[in-house]
This record gives structure tokens, C-alpha cells and sequence, in this order.
């Protein structure tokens, strides 16, 4: 098959207008496509780092606005397998105008002294993370949030409360740095109680949890919901990252959404693939009539006409990868929530893979009938 | 003199399959546009049909939805007595105390569960202010009692939830007593009880979520709510109920965001495909173009017939696109509402208005994808195109 790839070029360069537009069309379904894949990829095949393959959240089994009492801690620290029990409330509330999405971000109460031992994967300077272990109104968060947000080391922060009816200010003490999407605020959680109303106290949304190995985190997790079954606050406990995907279950079935863009792209690429070749072989019915005289066999035929559907797409794919990764590369920046979004290899491998069978599955049809067709008819037809 | 339209129909017609294909690759673009304005407009209607003109919502003061605010008994006892508010059944004033939770129940689609809005309201002021919400089956739940009534679509979607069943929240079992329908408010994926019963369960008793009271006039709903919003001992903000869920129509903002953009990605990939289309259509026609030219059309009239030919090809698209999304009009769907932290079930809508914009879409991919090859068409010698094979 080989020796027939400088013919396979040349039909492709025929006519290189329509040569140029299948493949931008492709390419650009493609870049779709590669995009959504990763996506995908990153939501439900996400790899947790050391650290965080280790953490279990637990909250409130009904629903993550409600609380849990705080002496939960403790029972949950006796666990055989925890080797850290830490108490984590989220605050909600606004930080300047909630109408721009850059000014979200989690704040969370902790047990400060627990945090870098079950946040291990936190890289903090000894001094800053002394100063925020010293006082009461300090906190620290991620370095790419207070670049985003002009802040550094020493200002003031307030954040308006609204689950809880006061508003926090606060001195940042420090910047920390980790692997995964770095926008969070962590404050003192003895702050935060000391300021509300007696009858509010002693609850809290969520306990972190660190179990001692990988293998030990699922009977930890079980151990802990079979604990508080029954009770009037039950659990959920799950790794921080279902923990993070059941937010994003919040937006609708994500993953019906995304899988039904992919399957609408494949279809419209085969269209676009089986029209382009429908045309250029109808065009060439001659020529195959005379590649068979001068002894090309049926299936040579077929192979070189089915080689250069093949060719289109995977120059489709190829293109549109490029494409997908700018895009990536985009993404990334401007949204915290997808930092680290990029074409894997194996979505490269996907794609390509796809692109040669959406290049044979559109061309087959065309391409076996002009491979069928006889000699003296298709001679005979002036195209 | 013009070329007649049926000229461009005809040649699509001519080449069948071509123009199919073609088609069909436009009107997919057209349906994955039209899914997601069909359900972003389902949400719409949703939250614009869960509030009523004269009624009142009142929150804490600084707070913007109900799940977060801190209301409390103190507050509506004050508020009950303000001018302009409507007479219940009772003769008392039209004013219903509520809570806002969610529970956790499973659903068909969701074994591990999806979050719905648990309301506490008081009978029978807070049913009386909802017109829309009817009883569909059993009876309301009656107050002082450890009974629920559902929303139709969260009795259809959570089957835990249905007539006769009971339900474990809060300090015990619940029974559900009654389902009602909601016509397309958010009521249908809510669960009413009694203010006082849940409240006390979830250990809210004194600080609950909202107050909602009826106006007596269109006029009496602005006095109402400044007056709220200007005392300052109360220290509350009131808004009319259907202001406050417009702005909750936000929670569909991700998808839509999303579906626009991959509908335009995917329009220019059509565009190509229809501009590859139109190419061929001028290639294998070139001898015909001479002609025309030759029996005195002009320039212009084959630069129109070409342009409008891609138009009716991408409008075609356009039309199948709607039928293609046609099914999806009035499928069930749900989306996390970040104000309550819990899920607003609502149906695709897919409106006269959304197919026109679908159409409007296609034609403007054919625009696209029709200029240039019709550009060329009219560009052609006729000599030369009258020479060619």
C-alpha cells in the first residue's frame, strides 16, 4: 500500500480548496471534541495527589448546608486508620462585588494548628505560617488567588457574611502554594464561633479527615457513616474529590451534557467527511475506470480512495488537537477551576484514532461503489 | 431580470444526498443550540411562574436568598401588623412564616441522592398565597402534625417520596399526606410542611429562613415593600416574590454559557462544510453559469441565485434542527439552585421564538458558507466557463 502514498497526496491535492475546507471543518469539530474529552477527563478521571487520595470529607448526609455537632470530632478521631480529624466550616459569604466570578472562592474555617498536617501537600514559608498560627484574625490563601485579587502579605480582607449574620475581618499572614486549584481562604475556625450567637455554636459543616494509608480510607469512611447511622445527624463521608464532583453534579447531569456534545461533533464530522468524499469520488469515476485498465485490482482501488479520506481526517485531527490545546492552555488561565486542563496523551491518541475511523466509515460507501463499478461504464461516464 | 427561485430548489433537489448531508451536519449545530436555550428557557418559566405579582418576599437585611437567611419570630410578629397586607381565610393578616432546608432523598436517576427544598409555611396563609399550586392527590397536611405534602415532579422523580410513604429527616419520620401540583412553579420540586414542626426538628425554632406576605393592590406591593426595607428596627429587605426568582434563573447561566459557545465552534465547522458544498454546486455547474450569462442574466442575478440556493440549504438545516430537538420539549430535567442548595426540577421549553432563533442561527451559517462560492459563480468569464468541460 505503500508505494500508492504519492497518488493517495496527490488526489488529496486536487482539489485543495475543498481539501482545505473538509479539514478545517474537522479540525475544528475536533478542537471540540478534544476539549470536551479533556474535560471529561479531568472531572471524572482526575488522579489525586499523595495527599489528597488520603483525605475523607464528612458532612451532614441530607445536605451540605446543614451542620454536624462538633463533638463528632473526637469519636471520629478514635477510628483505627485516622491518623487527623479536622473541623472545617465553610463561611459563604461575599468578598467585594459576588457578581464577579473571580471573587469567589472558598473560605473556610479550620482548626488552624491541624491544617498543614491534613493539607499536607501545602507549601507555606516557616515564618508566614508561624504569624498566621499566632493570631486569632489572620489567615492565608492561595498565592494565584491573591495575585488574582492584587493582594499580598499584611493587607486587610472583609468578608460580608451571609450564612452567618457578621462579616470577618481579617489580616492576610500568608501565601501558600499546591498542586490543585489554589483558590481558598483559611481563616481561624475559633474566630468564626466566637463571633456568633450562643445557639449557633458547637456545629460545624464538615470534619477532614486523614487517614493513615490509601488502602485504610475506605473502611474509614464506612466506619465513620456506620457510626452516626441512625442518629439525627447522619453522615456522608466520601474522598475530597467525590466530595468536589458532587458540586458539580449540582450544575445538572454534567456528564449527559458532555457526552451528548461529543456524540452530536463525531456525527456532524462524519457528515462533513462523507460529503467531501461522496463529491470527489463521484468526480472521478473516469479515472478509476482507467486505474482499473492499466491493472489496479478492485481493492487496490478502494484502498487508495479509502487512504485518502483517511489522510483528510487524520489532517483534520491533527489540526484540530493544535487547536485544542491553544484552547486548553486558554482555559486553564482564565479559569481558576480548570488550571491544569490539557490534551493528554491518550486524548491524542483517541482523537487520531477516531479521525481514521470516521475517515474509512465515511468513504466506504462512495469507494466501494466506484471500485464495484466496471471498467467500460465508468470509462464510459464523462464525470 | 432575476433567476427564478425554483432554479436554486431545484438544484438542491437535484443533488439529493449532497444536500442531506449537509443539511443534516447544520441542523445538528441548530439542535445543540436549541437544546440549550430550550432549557434554559424551561428554568425560566419555572422561576417566573413561582412568584405571584403581590406578593411579598422578606429576608434578613443583607441576605439575597432564602437558604442563608437568618429571619426571625421576633421579626415577623412585627411585620404582620404593617399596612397594606391582605386577610387571609381566617380574617388574620396574609402572612406566612417560613423555613428553608434541604433534605437528601434518592432518585431514579441519582441513587446517592439529590437535595430537595424542605419549606416550613404556615397554614393555611402559606398555601392561600401560592394560587398556583393545587392539590393533586390526598389531603394538606395539617399543622401541629409530623406531615409533608410533595411537589408533583419530586413525587415523580424521587419515588421514596410518594402518597402514603414516609420520610426520615430531621428528628424522625415524616408522612407524606398529600401531592400537589404546582403547574410550572418550583413548587413541584418542594416539600411544604408545617413551620413549626420543622422548625423545631432542625433546631431552627426562634431564627427561621423568610417571611411572605400578599399585598392588598398592585399599589400597596411597592409601600409594603419600602416601608419593610426602610425600618430600621426590622432590619429586612423585602422584594416582590417574582423578582426574587428571576434572579434565581441565574443557576442555568453555567450550561448556557457552555452550550452557546460549543454551538459556535460548531457553526463554523458547518459554515466550512455548506462553503464546500456551495464550491462543488459552482464547479459542476460552470457550463451552466456561461449560459445563463450568455441568455443576458446578469453578474448580479448569479452572485443572488448561488447566495439564496446556500440559504435555502442551510435554512432546510435550520428546520431540521427543530425537528430533530422536537422530542426534547417537555422532557423532566433538574439543576442544582444555588440559592437553596437543593434541585428545581423543570421541563425543556422550546418556544416559537427559540426555532426562529434556531433558523435564524442556520441562515446565518449559510450566509457564511454561501458568499464566497457564490462570489465565485458570478466572477466566472463566459468564455472560459462556457469552454470549460
Amino acid at each position: 500500500m505503500g508505494r500508492f502514498l504519492p497518488l493517495i497526496l496527490k488526489n488529496c491535492w486536487r482539489n485543495h480548496r475543498r481539501t482545505l475546507l473538509t479539514v478545517f471543518s474537522i479540525g475544528v469539530s475536533l478542537c471540540l471534541l478534544g476539549v470536551v474529552m479533556a474535560l471529561y477527563k479531568a472531572f471524572y478521571f482526575a488522579k489525586p495527589n499523595d495527599s489528597q487520595a488520603l483525605r475523607l470529607i464528612t458532612r451532614n448526609r441530607v445536605s451540605l448546608a446543614l451542620p454536624m455537632p462538633i463533638f463528632y470530632g473526637p469519636k471520629i478521631a478514635q477510628i483505627h486508620g485516622v491518623r487527623e480529624v479536622m473541623m472545617s466550616q465553610w463561611f459563604g459569604g461575599t468578598y467585594k462585588d459576588a457578581r464577579d466570578p473571580n471573587n469567589f472562592f472558598a473560605r473556610l474555617g479550620v482548626e488552624q494548628e491541624k491544617l498543614f498536617t491534613v493539607v499536607g501537600e501545602m507549601v507555606i514559608p516557616e515564618d508566614q505560617k508561624n504569624a498566621f498560627l499566632h493570631d486569632r484574625t489572620g489567615c492565608i490563601l492561595g498565592k494565584n488567588l491573591a495575585q488574582r485579587l492584587k493582594l499580598k502579605v499584611g493587607d486587610r480582607i472583609t468578608i460580608v457574611g451571609d450564612i452567618f449574620p457578621l462579616n470577618l475581618d481579617m489580616t492576610i499572614r500568608g501565601l501558600l502554594e499546591m498542586p490543585q486549584d489554589d483558590s481558598v481562604l483559611y481563616f481561624h475556625w475559633k474566630y468564626l464561633e466566637e463571633s456568633i450567637p450562643l445557639a449557633r455554636r458547637s456545629n460545624i459543616s464538615t470534619f477532614s479527615i486523614l487517614a493513615d494509608s490509601i488502602d485504610d480510607s475506605p473502611r474509614v469512611a464506612k466506619a465513620v457513616d456506620d457510626m452516626f447511622h441512625n442518629s439525627p445527624f447522619e453522615t456522608k463521608t466520601e474522598s475530597e474529590l467525590q466530595f468536589n464532583l458532587s458540586f458539580l453534579a449540582f450544575l445538572g447531569n454534567v456528564k449527559v451534557f458532555l457526552l451528548s456534545i461529543c456524540g452530536a461533533v463525531v456525527f456532524s464530522i462524519l457528515l462533513v467527511s462523507a460529503n467531501t468524499m461522496a463529491m470527489s469520488v463521484r468526480e472521478r469515476s473516469r479515472e478509476v475506470g482507467i486505474l482499473k485498465t492499466i491493472g489496479f485490482t478492485t481493492s487496490q482501488v478502494l484502498g487508495v480512495i479509502l487512504g485518502e479520506a483517511v489522510l483528510i481526517s487524520e489532517a483534520g485531527a491533527v489540526l484540530g488537537l493544535l487547536l485544542a490545546m491553544l484552547l486548553c492552555a486558554g482555559v486553564s488561565k482564565a479559569v481558576p477551576m480548570f488550571q491544569g486542563l490539557k490534551i493528554q496523551p491518550v486524548i491524542v491518541a483517541v482523537s487520531l484514532v477516531l479521525a481514521a475511523v470516521i475517515g474509512v466509515a465515511s468513504s466506504f460507501v462512495p469507494a466501494l461503489g466506484a471500485a464495484k463499478t466496471p471498467i467500460i461504464e465508468a470509462i464510459r461516464d464523462s464525470g | 431580470m432575476a433567476i427564478p427561485i425554483s432554479y436554486s430548489l431545484r438544484n438542491l433537489a437535484v443533488r439529493k444526498t449532497t444536500t442531506v448531508m449537509t443539511a443534516l451536519g447544520i441542523a445538528i449545530t441548530v439542535a445543540v443550540l436549541l437544546a440549550v436555550l430550550a432549557l434554559v428557557n424551561g428554568l425560566r418559566t419555572a422561576f417566573r411562574a413561582s412568584g405571584h405579582p403581590l406578593n411579598v418576599l422578606v429576608l434578613r437585611k443583607g441576605s439575597d436568598n432564602e437558604i442563608n437567611s437568618n429571619f426571625t419570630r421576633a421579626a415577623f410578629q412585627a411585620l404582620k401588623v404593617k399596612p397594606g397586607i391582605a386577610r387571609s381565610s381566617t380574617g388574620g393578616p396574609m402572612a406566612s412564616l417560613e423555613i428553608v432546608t434541604a433534605i437528601n432523598l434518592p432518585s431514579e436517576a441519582n441513587p446517592d441522592g439529590v437535595n430537595i427544598t424542605l419549606r416550613g409555611i404556615s397554614q393555611p396563609e402559606g398555601i392561600e398565597m401560592r394560587d398556583q399550586v393545587k392539590l393533586a392527590a390526598g389531603r394538606w397536611f395539617q399543622s401541629g402534625k409530623r406531615e409533608v405534602v410533595v411537589g408533583a415532579s419530586t413525587a415523580r422523580r424521587n419515588p421514596v417520596a410518594g402518597l402514603g410513604k414516609t420520610l426520615r429527616f430531621g428528628r424522625g419520620t415524616w408522612l407524606v399526606v398529600g401531592i400537589m401540583d404546582g403547574g410550572n412553579s418550583s413548587a413541584n420540586s418542594e416539600i411544604f410542611g408545617d413551620v413549626n414542626q420543622i422548625s423545631a426538628d432542625f433546631g431552627r425554632s426562634e431564627v427561621v429562613s423568610s417571611a411572605l406576605v400578599r399585598a392588598t393592590d398592585p399599589v400597596a406591593v411597592h409601600a409594603l415593600v419600602n416601608d419593610i426595607s426602610d425600618d430600621r428596627q426590622l432590619a429586612c429587605t423585602a422584594r416582590t416574590e417574582r423578582e426574587y426568582y428571576e434572579a434565581q434563573t441565574s443557576s442555568g447561566a453555567p450550561v448556557e454559557r457552555v452550550g452557546i459557545v460549543v454551538a459556535i465552534i460548531m457553526a463554523v465547522g458547518s459554515s466550512f462544510a455548506a462553503m464546500n458544498t456551495m464550491y462543488a454546486a459552482v464547479a459542476r455547474r460552470t457550463k451552466e453559469i456561461g449560459t445563463l450569462r450568455v441568455l443576458g442574466f446578469s453578474r448580479g442575478g448569479i452572485l443572488a441565485s448561488f447566495f439564496l440556493e446556500s440559504l435555502f440549504l442551510a435554512g432546510l438545516g435550520g428546520v431540521l434542527g427543530c425537528l430533530l430537538v422536537l422530542p426534547l420539549n417537555g422532557f423532566e430535567t433538574g439543576i442544582g439552585n444555588f440559592a437553596t442548595f437543593s434541585e428545581i426540577a423543570f421541563d425543556f421549553r422550546i418556544s416559537p421564538a427559540i426555532m426562529a432563533l434556531g433558523v435564524g442561527f442556520s441562515l446565518l451559517m449559510g450566509a457564511l458558507g454561501g458568499f464566497f462560492p457564490a462570489r465565485a459563480a458570478a466572477k466566472k468569464e463566459i468564455l472560459n466557463a462556457l469552454r470549460e468541460a
